[in-house]
């Protein structure tokens, strides 16, 4: 099992997420776009983020940039207290590797690679031996109930089952944050329900910090808290009222065959 | 990142696409397999050559009559009457470097014995060619100078004729007719073999020279000599001294040229062999020409590879893969295709010059160093044709990668 907060490396004062001002301006030919326009942001440690907006609004850059996957035009940003906006491309990989989770939209697995050596793939490049890879692999994708799919290919999985399979490679070198651009968004309400089930248990068991893009309303009402983004900006910040409880909507569904397997 | 992990990524790789990866390599198979085939033949010849110098004798020289300028190969009997038994002996006298000296007479004919026959050749020589040529006799004796003195009809067989004449029977003792003279065998030289131009050595009729002048050609002059020096060394002071007596002997002035030639057997192997290396450069050139295009072909593939993985090469730099291990992996994947087929051109190359050596009959020597060089020139293709392409996969944006369709 993941260890309880604080995590590995992480400065329990102080928010994990910390920008202040940050600009994201793209170049594309000879127009500029100004993606991001001083977008300032708290969030703190088990903190579990929606993030919503019109198409274009500058969601995907945000968590990009979140997710050191890119760097900011103008601005800082603090992760876990570090500041990471100057840093080079080699050290911002090795961010990604210690302190990022990454869900997408398409799963992004490995084709004909199995689940366990797909959770595994962060772990070989922060150096763990076979056996501990092995073992850490094992016990993620055990906790997200597929502990008996290990050595199944991607394409002998469900949607849903592969998204999990996304979530513990996200979650194997206990990141400081987990960041999901629409993760539900190749998969049908059922099956969001049951994803969001995941991230609600992660992050209240765990105190995993969660930030989550989405287009719909109702798979927002998971978080805790609320932001919608226009042109750029940050438009509206809020806590959630209403939160939906995943796990007790999931029981309360009717019985169906969970998946093709 | 432990580099077995990367070997194993690249193992797993290569084996997803079984089938492009083994034609990918098959250009780097046929290419050290042709290098490796190539040069065991030349090496083969060469190596061919040096053993039978050896057995020759490397202190040997050979003196024909007539000038090197003159004439060149002229052997014929009686084509230049220069040279004589004479000069022969006052070579073994006086030549402080000489050992051994035989004069030599050269004849085609038939020889016949019961009802079967056979074309050879005589040589006509004296009692010490053995010794000269480093040829035993295996069964029987060979002559001696008494057969000299008195031009004695006997002869001392080599195998082939032995074969052709004496099928099953043992010919020492027995009576042949050469040009209607009965020759009483003494012995049988051991086996020789073909020597460097392919001619049957143990196809011939040795006796001694006297015979073979008197009795068989009526001549008083000889075709060649043959001398052995001291040693390996003095091959060269003999060559002075014998071209210095023969020049006192012929009365040569000295701004004539020589009316004989002595050659030295070293010389002969000299150019034999520089003939040789130069065809086994070409013939490797040709071959490493055809490694570079196997190279073409793995740059190609894994540029093709790089494209089509793009999707992996984002998500590995998502989770945390520097440029240097994505480099490093793609790099790895090259290498270890162009070493697999290395690997593999090396026993397809053994198993050519085997097949050459069985089918042709030619002499292959496949060396360990022709092996280490051709491993070595695939690994290297495969760093320098994987370098572009895992370069191109290290610079990708993860971002762009991602989004990749
Ligand atoms: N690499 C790029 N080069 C140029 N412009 C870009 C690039 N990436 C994004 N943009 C632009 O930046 C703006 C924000 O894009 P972004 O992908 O962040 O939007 P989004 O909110 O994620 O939209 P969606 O909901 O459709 O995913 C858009 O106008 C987009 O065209
Ligand atoms: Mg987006």
């Amino acid at each position: 099992m993941l260890p309880a907060s604080p995590r590995n490396g992480h400065r329990s004062d102080g928010p994990v997420i910390l920008l202040e001002h940050i600009h994201k301006t793209y170049h594309a030919g000879e127009v500029e776009v100004h993606a991001l326009r001083g977008v300032s942001l708290e969030v703190e440690a088990g903190d579990f983020v929606a993030i919503m907006g019109a198409s274009g609004s500058g969601k995907s850059t945000l968590m990009n940039l979140l997710g050191c996957l890119d760097h900011p035009t103008k601005g800082t940003y603090r992760l876990n207290g570090l500041d990471v906006s100057g840093l080079t491309k080699d050290e911002r990989a090795d961010i990604r590797n210690r302190y990022v989770g990454f869900v997408f939209q398409g799963f992004n697995l490995l084709p004909r690679t199995s689940a366990l050596e797909n959770v595994e793939v962060p772990l070989l490049y922060s150096g763990v031996p076979r056996k501990e890879r092995d073992r850490r692999a094992s016990e993620v994708l055990a906790m997200l109930g597929l502990g008996d799919r290990l050595l199944s290919m991607p394409n002998q999985l469900s949607g849903g089952q592969q998204q999990r399979v996304a979530i513990a490679r996200s979650l194997i070198n206990r990141p400081a944050i987990v960041l999901a651009d629409e993760p539900t968004g190749n998969l049908d309400s059922r099956t969001s329900i049951e994803v969001m089930e995941v991230f609600q248990r992660l992050n209240d068991e765990q105190r995993i910090t969660m930030l989550l893009v989405t287009h719909e309303q109702d798979i927002a009402h998971y978080a805790k808290r609320i932001i919608v983004i226009k042109d750029g900006r940050i438009q509206s910040d809020s806590p959630m009222t209403a939160r939906r409880d995943a796990r007790k909507e999931f029981a309360s569904l009717p019985p169906e065959l969970e998946d093709e397997e | 990142m432990n580099p077995l992990v990367i070997i194993r990524i690249a193992f797993r790789a290569l084996n997803k696409n079984k089938l492009r990866s083994t034609l990918t390599m098959l250009g780097i198979i046929i290419g050290v397999g042709a290098v490796i085939a190539m040069v065991s033949i030349g090496q083969g010849a060469q190596s061919t050559i040096q053993d039978q110098i050896a057995s020759i004798g490397q202190n040997m020289l050979f003196i024909r009559p007539g000038s090197s300028n003159q004439g060149g190969m002229r052997f014929g009997a009686g084509s230049v009457s220069t040279l004589t038994a004479d000069d022969v002996e006052a070579i073994r006298r006086e030549c402080s470097a000489v050992r051994y000296a035989s004069p030599g007479v050269r004849a085609s004919v038939q020889v016949v014995f019961g009802n079967l026959n056979w074309s050879t050749s005589v040589q006509g020589v004296n009692q010490d060619l053995p010794e000269i040529r480093k040829w035993t006799v295996e069964s029987g004796e060979f002559f001696t100078e008494v057969d000299i003195r008195t031009a004695a009809r006997v002869v001392v067989l080599g195998k082939t004729v032995v074969l052709n004449l004496f099928p099953g029977t043992d010919p020492v003792g027995q009576v042949i007719r050469i040009r209607n003279l009965p020759f009483r065998v003494l012995g049988v030289m051991a086996t020789r073999g073909q020597n460097q131009m392919g001619d049957d050595q143990d196809d011939t009729i040795i006796m001694p020279y006297t015979t073979a002048q008197r009795k068989l050609l009526s001549i008083t002059h000889i075709n060649f000599a043959m001398v052995s020096a001291v040693s390996p060394a003095s091959t060269f002071t003999a060559e002075q001294q014998i071209t210095e007596l023969l020049r006192q002997r012929h009365r040569i002035k000295p701004n004539q040229e020589d009316d004989f030639t002595v050659r030295n057997l070293t010389d002969v192997a000299d150019a034999a062999e520089e003939t040789n290396s130069i065809m086994t450069r070409l013939l490797g050139s040709v071959a490493g020409v055809s490694l570079l295009v196997g190279g073409i072909g793995i740059m190609n593939i894994m540029l093709v590879s790089v494209t089509e993985r793009t999707r992996e090469i984002g998500i590995r730099m998502a989770v945390g893969a520097r440029s240097g291990h994505i480099r490093l992996q793609f790099l790895t994947e090259s290498v270890v295709l162009s070493l697999l087929g290395g690997l593999m051109g090396v026993g397809f190359g053994i198993g050519i010059s085997i097949i050459i050596s069985r089918l042709l009959g030619w002499p292959t020597l496949v060396s360990p160093a022709s092996i280490a060089v051709s491993f070595l020139f695939s690994g290297t293709v495969g760093i320098l044709f994987g370098y572009y392409p895992a370069r191109k996969a290290a610079g990708l944006d993860p971002i762009e990668a991602l989004r990749y369709e």
